[in-house]
């Protein structure tokens, strides 16, 4: 009897000070953070134009998703916003593997220079380039399609050095006893060096498919039709002053943009941010 | 033997040619060709149907520095760039340490400072329009409980800039706190017990032992903040269109009202080059800084 109680004395510890500070901190931060989240999820589901009234008696209601699907093409936004990011990102893994692989292991004249000129392309925006880019796409006759606002996003400079520090990191042996099996330099690529990246591709996917389902001003640029527009530039004219700004409806518009996103993101959040804790971007 | 050592050599090096290919192609025709382009069409005159471009040397460029929206749009990006760099870090190293202490709900708390980043700018935007509404947003109903009048904070000069400032810092923060994180796991926790041993406080570990680990990763993510501080304005679009009276317009939307709201594609061009050379400024400060941190180590 008497020991169970010193034990119960032991774990019923207070905890010090800093800890419950710690936690306080951490916990009133993150409801500020997510406030304007939460505030529009719950205006998405308030009767139009009544949300700003802050009545949390009125009920819930779905007509806001209902009126936005039904106001504006939705579903072929989603679609392209999603056979967008798959194009870019199918690109993005191609292009900067094969870079990536022969500025980590192979010795060519020039190679350090032109390495230089990449990394100075992680400078060199595409953002800042739109009016020469917008030329070039048009000239390409790429103008409103989806190639057209992938294209420029391709050779990523941020891709190839992520993957050639990684291929760097791969022990040589690995390679030889690939070669010395007879294995071709697509194989050793393929077998070995892949593989071996695995985290990092995984933590590039998700930076890229991040971006470019968020991307704006390039695609607001090189689109001009509802058959190629992705979500965000459907949202933005959604929002615009003709439509008459109702805070509801915008939230549900809104909702409905990041939802898909949101919610793979909360249920891999975990290795979400693992990925980018083990692929050490940093 | 010498001679078969050499073609291999050679084999080796048209291999790698062949692989970098495709990529370098599509960032000569999407980076470096329009880089110089740019430069070659910021120095003509703007082509009417009735007068074509002519040369005019660094005239658009003058016509930059005399129009007093260049300093004002400048300006405002200084301090845009001035106040979202350092108080998103800031924001990003608290929430990392939080983040990182053993708390209860601790996954909630990291998801609720990182959800902001995955969200589009505009969609962002959106958001923060009812706060900002004037009379009727969340803002000035909060402040109203307090008895203050209502505040046009997107409509007029004095806070119009500010707010999308703080729009920036909500949404970056939670990017950057991810590379504290990851660089805070690195860091053996046997170092908190040595200098707690040595009779250290919280403040002397975090400020003598804790910031200087982290400020390889400071250095990341200030150069990606000062790329974002001339990237990020996607929120302008929804939120003030640069207005009221340019007090919020950042260079970038600038160049996009000129070129595809005015026509004016020599001006952008002028401006784009002005962009990139400060850009390339940072590069080269920042590969100065790597290098001097690796001879360091």
């Amino acid at each position: 009897m008497k020991t169970d109680t010193i034990t119960a004395n032991t774990t019923l510890k207070l905890p010090d000070l800093d800890k419950v500070l710690d936690a306080l901190g951490a916990w009133v931060l993150a409801i500020v953070w997510i406030s304007p989240l939460l505030f529009a999820a719950w205006a998405a589901l308030q009767p139009s134009g009544t949300a700003l009234g802050l009545d949390f008696s009125n009920p819930l209601t779905f007509e806001n998703f209902v009126y936005v699907w039904g106001a504006v093409p939705w579903g072929g936004y989603f679609t392209n916003t999603v056979v967008l990011v798959t194009l870019i990102l199918a690109g993005q893994l191609v292009l900067c593997t094969l870079a990536g692989f022969a500025f980590a292991r192979f010795e060519f004249k020039g190679r350090d220079t032109v390495f230089i000129l990449v990394l100075l392309q992680l400078f060199i925006l595409p953002e800042v380039l739109i009016v020469e880019n917008y030329a070039i796409v048009s000239k390409l006759g790429l103008f409103d399609t989806a190639l057209g606002i992938g294209l420029p996003y391709m050779a990523s400079a941020f891709g190839i050095f992520l993957l050639r520090q990684a291929f760097k990191s791969v022990p040589i042996e690995l390679e030889e006893a690939a070669r010395i099996e007879g294995c071709s330099w697509m194989g050793v690529l393929w077998k070995v060096y892949v593989p071996a990246a695995k985290p990092v591709y995984l933590a590039y996917a998700l930076v890229s498919i991040a971006t470019h389902w968020n991307n704006f001003l390039w695609p607001l640029i090189v689109t001009n039709s509802p058959e190629t527009r992705p979500l965000t530039v459907g949202l933005s004219l959604f929002g615009a002053p003709e439509t008459g700004v109702d805070i509801s409806v915008i939230s549900a518009a809104t909702i409905m943009t990041i939802a898909p996103l949101l919610m793979a993101f909360l249920i891999f959040q975990r290795q979400f941010i693992q990925a980018f804790l083990r692929a050490g971007i940093r | 033997m010498n001679e078969m050592a050499r073609l291999q050599k050679r084999r080796l090096a048209l291999y790698g040619w062949m692989l970098a290919a495709p990529a370098l192609a599509l960032m000569s025709l999407f980076a470096f060709y329009p880089a110089i382009a740019t430069f070659w069409h910021s120095l003509f005159t703007r082509g009417t149907s009735r007068r074509p471009s002519v040369f005019a040397g660094f005239e658009n460029y003058g016509d930059l520095f005399a129009d007093p929206t260049f300093w004002t749009v400048a300006t405002n990006n200084l301090i845009y760039a001035g106040v979202t760099i350092p108080v998103s870090i800031i924001f990003a190293l608290v929430m990392a340490l939080l983040a990182n202490a053993h708390i209860p709900a601790r996954s909630f708390v990291r998801s609720a400072y990182f959800t902001p980043t995955i969200l589009p700018m505009i969609a962002a935007a959106n958001l923060w329009l009812f706060f900002y509404t004037p009379d009727l947003g969340v803002i000035d109903q909060i402040t109203g409980l307090f008895g203050a009048s209502p505040t046009n904070w997107l409509g007029q000069p004095e806070t119009a800039l500010a707010s999308v400032i703080i729009v920036t810092i909500w949404k970056e923060a939670g990017f950057f706190m991810i590379f504290y994180l990851a660089a805070l796991q690195t860091i053996p926790p046997d170092l908190r017990e040595a200098a707690r041993i040595e009779g250290a406080g919280r403040w002397t570990y975090t400020r003598r032992v804790l910031l200087p680990l982290l400020m390889p990763t400071t250095i990341f993510v200030f150069v990606n903040a000062m790329i974002n501080s001339v990237k990020l304005i996607d929120h302008l679009f929804i939120l003030t269109k640069g207005g009221p009276n340019n007090a919020s317009k950042l260079i970038l939307y600038w160049i996009w009202e000129m070129a595809f709201a005015y026509f004016d594609s020599p001006h952008a061009a002028a401006m784009t080059i002005l962009v990139l050379l400060a850009l390339g400024l940072v590069a080269v400060a920042q590969f100065r800084l790597v290098e001097k941190r690796t001879h360091y180590r």
